[in-house]
């Protein structure tokens, strides 16, 4: 057992951190919630610059080659400072899927891009009918000569409207189970018949309604098998919901040092707030949710990270840190008082992508049942 | 990163899982674990055995240098023990002698303190218990009035402690007692070792809301004890209460003891028909099982975070209260989801009606103990706060 970060590991969080402080201040953020492309092209550059797009791509595709975990570290970093754009969609939702499933073929197509920048991906699984699960899939793809013509509306699709590719998850059988008959296709989103609106949300993530309307997609941007697909989905989904964890552990941990450093300055009844004790059992508690949601986080991404089973990890974690996140960010409103509460204070930023987070890759509820049946219920 | 435990530290799992799986066989019939052991004459008569089974292996002074008969063992092997124990519910370990006292000693006591007092504990022949609170001094300890006095080569103690978990059991006592109320507070204090059987040494049972008898008071009339007996220098005390190093305390017992009921109730919900349906299809019983779940393994992790903290040398305050109070609100809300499943029945004491022997039942009324034994949850919290996250301390009167 050895539950510390490598020193290579800590020099990245250090580095990262550095550079997000300096390049991505909350004035960025802000700018970036109201701007219609919501990311910034030129911090996008110089993330690429550091490698950051390809750091668990392998090193044969322009990656750094390094493990989940560093991706976990960076991911932290990412959720302690709300770096808005299309980081996590490009890289945990695009790159590790075609990575995963791809052909040696697209992979070298995809893959060298990504990791330098050049290319912005997403993937377009949930639906109107707002759930993760498999039958959820109605969006069909019919084949036609040798091409599939896909039809139907994708809802919650992150940061499609800036996307180069969508990776989009259709019907293409009626199995004897939801699982049976989904298929995965590289989508160029620029294809004709391809209908993309930004939904206005409470992150300002840029969550998007992508319709798809007799779109044509060559065969050869099927990834994966025809009609196989859900298992492909289904490990990009795992990986996902870690590393949605480890933003909101960052986020959580960043809400967590703002009320802290809050409570020891702000002076009411002649002496700092932090001192009295019902404000430091806050402060406990908060602390407390977010050092155990880090614990659990990371025996998650590591049982990830070494491909052992870890279903059941996975939900522990995300069940635990969805309401942890909430949690810091509410308390972290109260012990800044009224000043939290409004639009120019930094604490609710955090607030409202606490709330964005949980609602990703299955909110505590769903979390719950996939425990539940873990458990054997 | 790496979680996984070497080979070697898995073939030791798996010896203290046989040795476990087949000495609870012998329990007595609804045992469940912990506390119990100070109970009932079968229950103390069950845990002395398995003491000194443990004590014949060694397991109970692995952690110990070699020179006092242990293994050096380290702490996530401690770890491992303690996991697998909790899991089984097995009792044999004086928390009193060998996890407190023993440390204590290995780190402040004199050779000869050593010599008398260790080998005992390692065979689990003499048990312990703790003479800390008193009337008057909870979680204010500092504040204790107890009084000794030197008197030629003896020191004469005078007071009133209480719940004093298992004194009605214990063999011989620690304790706290003011040898200088001239100096400040925490300045005048000294630890003694106590033989229980001294003259002036009076037990009165302190019986809890469900019946049963795990505290007491303990009153020192003109108790003569020898100064050899007192571990480190006079007015010390304080300073020897304050954690040892070197045994393990990330509360990874009770998580694990918390794992095996829950497993417990999901049979229970499988088994168990209400309207015609098993409990495990109702929709709300089910997450509120899968939230417990949740919860448990959170603990758990926070137990290994705990233990690797120890492991690398470092105190782990904060992580060590957050264990402490994580655990016992887990269990307080874990006997009340028992009592729920169980329906009406969860009101049942142990008897023929009684689902499970009644064990929530009375798991619901010794929970809220545990928020308050062995420091408060609010005293947690405080250290958490001032030496976790550096808050300025509350000004005192």
């Amino acid at each position: 057992m050895n539950l510390d970060f490598s020193e290579e590991q800590e020099m990245l969080r250090t580095s990262a951190r550095d550079f997000l402080t300096k390049e991505c201040p909350k004035t960025l953020v802000r700018e970036l919630e109201e701007d219609e492309k919501g990311y910034s092209p030129e911090l996008w550059r110089k993330m690429a610059e550091l490698g950051w797009m390809g750091l668990v791509l392998p090193e044969e595709y322009d990656g750094m080659g390094m493990e989940f975990m560093d991706l976990i570290v960076l991911l932290e970093e990412m959720g302690r400072n709300i770096l808005p754009g299309p980081f996590f969609c490009t890289v945990v939702l695009g790159g590790i899927t075609i990575l995963n499933a791809g052909t040696e073929e697209q992979k070298k197509e995809f893959l060298p891009k990504v990791a330098n920048g050049e290319m912005i991906l997403t993937m377009a699984l949930t639906e109107p009918s707002a759930t993760y699960e498999a039958s959820g899939v109605n969006t069909k793809a019919v084949a036609k000569d040798d091409a599939f013509v896909i039809n139907g509306t994708k809802l919650f699709v992150e940061n499609a409207h800036i996307a180069d590719y969508l990776i989009c998850v259709t019907r293409t059988s009626d199995g004897a189970s939801p699982e049976e008959g989904i298929t995965l296709f590289l989508v160029d989103a620029k294809s004709p018949g391809i209908k993309c609106e930004v939904m206005p949300t409470i992150g300002a993530d840029k969550l998007c309604e992508v319709v798809f309307k007799d779109v044509s997609v060559p065969r050869k941007n099927m990834l994966g098998e025809l009609d196989r697909g859900w298992p492909i989905v289904a490990r990009t989904l795992e990986q996902a919901t870690v590393a949605k964890c480890a933003e909101m552990i960052g986020g959580a941990q960043a809400a967590l040092e703002m009320s802290v450093a809050y409570a020891k300055e702000r002076v009411q009844y002649g002496r700092p707030i932090g001192s009295f004790q019902v404000i430091q059992h806050y402060c406990a508690n908060m602390w407390i949710n977010v050092d155990t949601g880090r614990n659990i986080l990371y025996e998650a991404a590591w049982r990830v990270g070494e491909g052992l089973p870890a279903s059941k990890d996975v939900a522990v974690a995300k069940g635990w840190i969805n309401e942890a996140y909430k949690f810091v960010a509410e308390r972290g409103v109260q012990c800044h008082g009224a000043i939290g509460t409004t639009r120019d204070h930094d604490m609710g930023l955090y607030y409202r992508r606490a709330k964005a987070a949980e609602l990703a890759f299955g909110d505590t509820d769903w979390q719950r049942e996939v425990v539940a049946r873990q458990i054997g219920l | 990163m790496d979680f996984k435990f070497t080979p070697e530290q898995e073939a030791l799992r798996k010896e203290f899982e046989d040795f476990f799986k087949e000495a609870m066989k012998e329990a007595p019939p609804g045992w469940v674990a912990g506390l119990e052991t100070m109970f009932s004459e079968e229950g103390w008569a069950f845990h002395r055995s398995l003491a000194r089974q443990l004590g014949k292996k060694g397991w109970l002074s692995r952690p110990w240098p070699k020179e006092y008969g242990g293994q050096a063992a380290s702490i996530i092997e401690q770890l491992i023990f303690n996991e697998v124990r909790g899991y089984y519910g097995a009792p044999g370990v004086d928390i009193f002698g060998v996890s407190m006292l023993a440390p204590t000693l290995l780190m402040w006591g004199t050779e000869e303190q050593k010599q008398q007092h260790l080998p005992p504990i390692a065979k689990a022949e003499i048990m312990w218990c703790q003479c800390w609170s008193e009337p008057n001094a909870g979680s204010d300890l500092a504040s204790l009035t107890t009084r000794a006095v030197k008197d030629g080569d003896e020191y004469v103690i005078n007071g009133q402690k209480t719940w004093t978990s298992g004194a009605h059991r214990a063999d011989w006592t620690f304790m706290l007692a003011r040898t200088d109320p001239e100096q400040p507070r925490h300045r005048g204090l000294s630890y003694f070792l106590v033989d229980m059987k001294t003259p002036g040494v009076t037990v009165r049972p302190l019986i809890s809301m469900e019946g049963s008898h795990l505290y007491n008071e303990v009153y020192f009339d003109d108790v003569r004890v020898p100064k050899q007996n007192m571990v480190a220098e006079e007015n010390r005390g304080w300073h020897v209460t304050l954690m040892t190093m070197n045994f393990e305390r990330s509360g990874v017992a009770g998580m694990m003891e918390a794992r095996r009921t829950l497993e417990e109730l999901v049979e229970f919900s499988k088994e168990t028909k209400r309207n015609g349906e098993p409990l495990a299809k109702d929709p709300f019983l089910r997450h509120r099982l899968a939230q417990m779940s949740i919860e448990i393994e959170v603990g758990r992790a926070l137990s290994y975070r705990v233990a690797w903290l120890q492991e690398k040398g470092e105190m782990a305050a904060a992580e060590a209260c957050a264990a402490k109070v994580y655990g016992s609100e887990l269990g307080q809300r874990l006997a009340d989801l028992g009592c729920q499943i169980m329906g009406l029945y969860g009101q049942v004491r142990r008897s023929k009606w009684a689902p499970l022997m009644g064990r929530f039942e009375s798991a619901y009324q010794l929970a809220p103990g545990m928020n308050i034994a062995a420091g408060t949850s609010e005293i947690m919290r405080n250290i958490i706060a001032i030496r976790g996250l550096e808050l300025p301390r509350e000004p005192r009167a």
